[in-house]
């Protein structure tokens, strides 16, 4: 009992300092403009909670940033290896960089790097940073501004694989960096490794001897899936794709349920477009390098079908390839991000009903309703982590499956 | 104006996607009153076709992102 007290108390420290910090960072976006710049110190909870689920060159563990490695590259000024303390953001903060270091910011937990050929390398102190929408060919458009000696300094976009060129803004770096989601991620790496070999090394020792302590708990969701899953849709060769269903579900399911722990990171891997592509891709690569002759004559030849639907269908046939595999990795993103969105929101909604600490009445009655809110969703997250991963596997099987089946007519 | 255009495209995708995820709750739950003991079979396949129908309300959300 005692010990269940001293766990509350500590969350709810932390939860206190994290909401502080919040509202802290509030006030600093309001403080942040340059004596030239009109001030906006309107609470955006969108702003807010679009940035908590993107990545970030900080692990923060409640309100505390813990500095993660920067590899960056600039073509023509070649690689820059630092760690993101380097930037000298605060421990207690949001993220904030006080020090440009190699033309390269820390705004929002994030790098970013300045614009334009003329401003020196080395370190260089900021004051902060701006953020407003402007209007560029009659489009709405983020932009980025560093304060530094009261002159507004413009900011490239976020570094993106493809250098800014489908959509994002064209970017003069990319970001190669040990972000929170890459950490993140070989966090559940080195925890799901450690966890299954122990497993299997008890099966070794206790053959033949009912399952035991760790066993107990993953042999029943094994052969659930192999049941439920692997053997319906792939039949006679299920344990040839068995190692790549299991793999996924866990992989998806660890991060699921790490992004849910409260003050630990939140990082929004499962979230993140881009590891779901690539787990997708994964899912459209082993579907079509193992289809058979009589998938691929189904695509493209469309056996059976009278000549004048053929024109449609096959076309139709041919997108459902890609849009497979596009479904799969939108849904995962789209749940499991709207489930951190959401979070985010409701928590924010204290600071809106409380009108960002002026009225306490506002603060308290929305703190209450914010809790149960917030609550019963991360009841609902949960079984969402559960049902994405589980999801994700089936369909993957199924699409495998559909393409190694044999010709039956 | 685009973008309360597409709110409310978006809008008519969620309810189409609701009634149809509506319609596999029900008639999933009418067969699991019928069949009691079919129901992981059941279930499993509810799942796979909620899935399917989210992935066309998933198509509508994409494409709006591409317009607004």
């Amino acid at each position: 009992m005692r010990y269940n007290m001293n766990i509350k108390a500590i969350f709810l420290f932390i939860f206190s300092v994290s909401a502080m910090s919040l509202l802290q960072a509030n006030n600093q976006y309001e403080e942040s403009g340059c004596s030239s710049q009109e001030h906006h110190g309107e609470f955006n909870v969108g702003e807010i909670a679009l940035h908590h689920i993107a990545d970030a060159n900080v692990f923060s563990i409640g309100p505390f940033q813990i500095p993660l490695p920067c590899i960056l590259y600039a073509p023509g000024y070649g690689w820059d290896v630092f760690m993101s303390s380097k930037f000298k953001p605060d421990f207690v903060g949001h993220g904030d960089g006080h020090v440009v270091y190699n033309r390269y910011v820390l705004h929002g937990g994030m790098v970013r790097r300045i614009a334009g050929d003329d401003f020196p390398m080395g370190e260089v102190n900021v004051s902060g940073f701006v953020h407003r929408e402007e209007l560029v060919e009659g489009k709405k458009k983020d932009a980025y501004y560093a304060c530094i000696e009261d002159e507004l300094i413009p900011l490239d976009s976020k570094s993106t694989a493809d250098g800014g060129l489908f959509g994002g803004g064209i970017t003069s770096y990319y970001d190669f960096s040990l972000t929170k989601n890459v950490v993140s991620m070989m966090l559940m790496f080195i925890f799901l490794s450690w966890l299954f070999l122990s497993i299997s090394r008890s099966y070794t020792a206790r053959e033949g001897k009912s399952p035991k302590g760790a066993q107990s708990l993953f042999e029943p969701i094994i052969v659930f899936l192999r049941d439920e899953v692997a053997i319906p849709f792939l039949g006679h060769h299920w344990e040839r794709y068995f190692p790549l269903l299991l793999s996924l579900f866990f992989f998806i399911l660890s991060l699921n349920l790490f992004g849910q722990i409260p003050f630990l990171g939140n990082a929004n891997v499962t979230g993140n477009l881009a590891v779901t592509m690539a787990l997708a891709l994964i899912a459209f690569l082993v579907t079509n390098l193992n289809g058979n002759k009589h998938y691929w004559s189904h695509l493209f030849l469309a056996p059976g079908v009278p000549a004048f639907v053929k024109p449609i269908l096959i076309p139709v046939e041919v997108l459902g390839m890609f849009i497979k595999p596009m479904t799969l990795m939108l849904r995962l993103f789209a749940n499991i991000t709207a489930g951190h969105i959401v979070m985010v929101v409701f928590v924010g909604l204290i600071f809106i009903f409380g009108k960002s600490g002026e009225s306490l009445g506002g603060t308290a009655g929305a703190a209450v309703g914010s809790t149960i809110l917030t609550m019963f969703m991360m009841a609902i997250e949960l079984i969402v982590a559960f049902v994405q991963a589980f999801v994700f596997t089936i369909l993957t099987a199924s699409y495998i499956g559909a393409a190694t089946e044999e010709a039956h007519h | 104006m685009t973008g309360s255009v597409v709110a409310i495209g978006m809008g008519l995708a969620v309810i189409g996607a609701g009634l149809g995820i509506g319609w596999i709750g029900a008639k999933a739950m009418e067969s699991i009153a019928r069949q009691p003991e079919a129901v992981g079979d059941i279930r499993a396949n509810m799942i796979l076709m909620a899935a399917f129908i989210e992935g066309a309300a998933l198509i509508a959300l994409l494409l709006s992102f591409l317009v607004a």
